[in-house]
């Protein structure tokens, strides 16, 4: 679906991330109106509403769409609001992105925002024995950071990483998001000023581990005819660089057997039986892949990261080659080197090479980042996966000052929410 | 506290999870009647291999061994839920993959082991261990023990990921 499957970015708009302790609503609001300045649109004209959803923020959380219509005033927009854990976000571009690739609007408006408590991520209050979520901190005080630090020591153990490396990735975000006016942490930070910090999940320390913030982020999105013509009524009459559009929205679930111990799970899928394998209730033919009979179905590689990564190059017909820049979840530092390879910027295992020889910081052959990243910004749930294609945008447009990457092109986001939620995102001009 | 005072129950933390016995604590995960995949905990509704349309699985107890597939602790007081003891006593925290399954269980370290002790490939056993009490109950809870504590920590590990 190359071409006539992508959406047009008209504008972006962010509210700067910090602990701001006031309401998402103004934050969202605030990201919102900077997007439709960003792009020459105004409210009224604006079909859809969008919203990505924050659960610690009561019932205007929930619906978080119609909060920002009513916020922006009601102008009968239609409007979506979902959830998808940290991949809410990208959800609800899909949601917008999917409306407009249908003809069932030409504007909409995606809007994210958050205002996050303190600390570690707690679960919901309440006492629900049947939630994972819940579980997982009642009968192991098994927090984020867990399970970030099991991915890190594996490295370790597997791939010869070292506490440095995963300092590493912290200074380098730290030197991009120095530039970045709308990031939290704007101080450069050494490798020894990571490995300073107290350790809190061996073998992270609290500089490896991204912060919860309050932010919102924002973008217009319009089909493409509609962003030609807006294009031509402007004063400048053109395109400029040309328009920056959309072309794959990844929201896609893992598939069985993930073998990757996932927030909030107690345990990895079983790998004692793959796919492939005779099952007694055979009725449903075809299997996941969906038709794809011709082969049997094999145990799929590289786990769910690489799975969301290949997903979004597929649908937008491009390959890591291709790639300019890249925005990743470093909800740790060394999670930031995962992600190197399931976007198969380098092989498995080279992550720690790839970094060291300078290859992911600006100026090299493929930086990641560089808005500063999670590291930089604190994670603000519904707003970050939005925030990620906002930066990707600006470079795009060439507009990054401080931290530009020289004649980007093509850029692709990457993230992950608990309970299986895929997230990328493939811009490009 | 009263010399008469009834000593306290000891009950599991979360039921059907783990046979609670001191000397054979064992997970009770789940086996699928149709294609033979295991779970944990069990999946109670439908098999989750999606090749596969079988119902519930039937309840089986897991492997009591199994090889730390990684490792962490937590230096600082998890949120509630989680019931931190007065003071706060940091624990490790293994992902210990089980063989015959295939699959990997989560669990804290028993008391006294050290994220420092661990290492990948590290033997552990299964064992059932407090998580908390209250006035009336123990609260009990699987926990993963080393089966040995080494002095040199062996490099390596079977890479699959
Ligand atoms: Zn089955």
């Amino acid at each position: 679906m190359t071409g006539s499957g992508r959406v047009a970015v008209l504008g972006i708009g962010m509210h700067p991330w910090g602990k701001w302790g006031r309401s998402f609503v103004e934050y969202g609001l605030h990201a919102a109106n900077a997007a439709l300045d960003d792009a020459g649109i105004s409210w009224e004209d604006v079909q859809l509403v969008s919203g990505a959803d924050t659960i610690r923020n009561g019932y205007p959380g929930f619906v978080a769409g119609a909060t920002f219509a009513q916020a922006l005033g009601w102008s009968g927009a239609r409007v979506s609001s979902v959830y998808a854990a940290c991949a809410s976000g990208a959800a609800a571009i899909a949601s917008a992105r999917a409306q407009i690739l249908a003809g069932m609007v030409d504007v909409a408006l995606v809007v994210g925002a958050d205002t996050a408590p303190k600390g570690f991520f707690a679960p919901v209050g309440g006492d629900r024995r049947d939630d994972p979520d819940w579980l997982r901190f009642h009968l192991l005080g098994a927090t984020n950071p867990t399970y970030f630090a099991l991915y890190a020591r594996r490295r370790m153990a597997i791939y010869g990483a070292t506490s440095k490396d995963f300092a590493a990735v912290k200074a380098k975000n730290s030197r991009h998001g120095a530039a970045n006016p709308n990031a939290r942490y704007r101080d450069v930070v050494d490798v020894d000023d990571v490995l300073a910090s107290p350790v809190v999940a061996d073998p992270l320390h609290l500089l490896d581990i991204c912060a919860t913030s309050d932010g919102g982020a924002a973008l217009v999105l319009a089909s493409m005819d509609f962003a030609r013509r807006h294009a031509a009524s402007l004063p400048s009459g053109g395109t400029g660089k040309g328009i920056v559009s959309i072309a794959a929205v990844s929201t896609v679930t893992p598939r069985y057997p993930n073998t990757v111990i996932e927030m909030p799970n107690f345990a990895t899928d079983s790998a004692a039986c793959l796919p492939s394998s005779s099952a007694s209730g055979n009725e449903q033919a075809g299997g996941p892949a969906g038709g794809e009979t011709d082969e049997p179905a094999a145990a799929p590689t590289g786990g769910f990261r690489s799975q969301v990564a290949a997903a979004a190059y597929e649908e937008a017909g491009i390959g890591p080659e291709d790639v300019d820049l890249a925005e990743v979840y470093d909800l740790s530092s060394a999670l930031e080197l995962d992600w190197y390879e399931a976007l198969g910027i380098c092989g498995e295992g080279e992550a720690e090479e790839l970094l060291r020889r300078g290859c992911t910081e600006l100026g090299g052959r493929l930086p990641v980042n560089p808005s500063g990243g999670l590291s930089s910004f604190g994670e603000a749930i519904p707003a970050q996966a939005i925030a990620q294609v906002c930066e990707v945008v600006l470079q795009l447009r060439g507009g990054a000052a401080g931290r530009q990457v020289a004649g980007a092109r093509v850029g692709i986001t990457a993230n992950q929410g608990l309970f299986g939620h895929g997230s990328s995102v493939v811009a490009m001009r | 506290m009263s010399p008469h005072a009834p000593s306290k129950a000891r009950v599991p933390a979360v039921e059907g999870w783990f046979v609670p016995d001191d000397a054979s604590a064992a997970l009770l995960g789940g086996r699928c009647r149709g294609c033979g995949t295991y779970s944990f905990p069990r999946a109670p509704l439908a098999c989750p291999n999606p090749a596969c349309r079988s119902g519930p699985a039937e309840e089986v107890r897991l492997s009591r061994t199994g090889r730390v597939w990684s490792y962490t602790d937590a230096a600082y007081k998890p949120p509630p839920p989680y019931v931190a003891s007065d003071p706060f006593e940091p624990f490790a925290i293994a992902a210990v993959e089980l063989e015959e399954e295939k699959l990997v269980v989560l669990g804290q370290v028993v008391p006294g082991v050290s994220a420092s002790e661990l290492y990948v490939g590290c033997e552990m056993e299964l064992v059932t261990a407090t998580l908390y009490e209250d006035q009336t109950n123990v609260y009990l809870v699987w926990k993963w023990k080393p089966l040995d504590r080494p002095t040199s920590t062996p490099s390596g590990g079977r890479a699959r990921r």
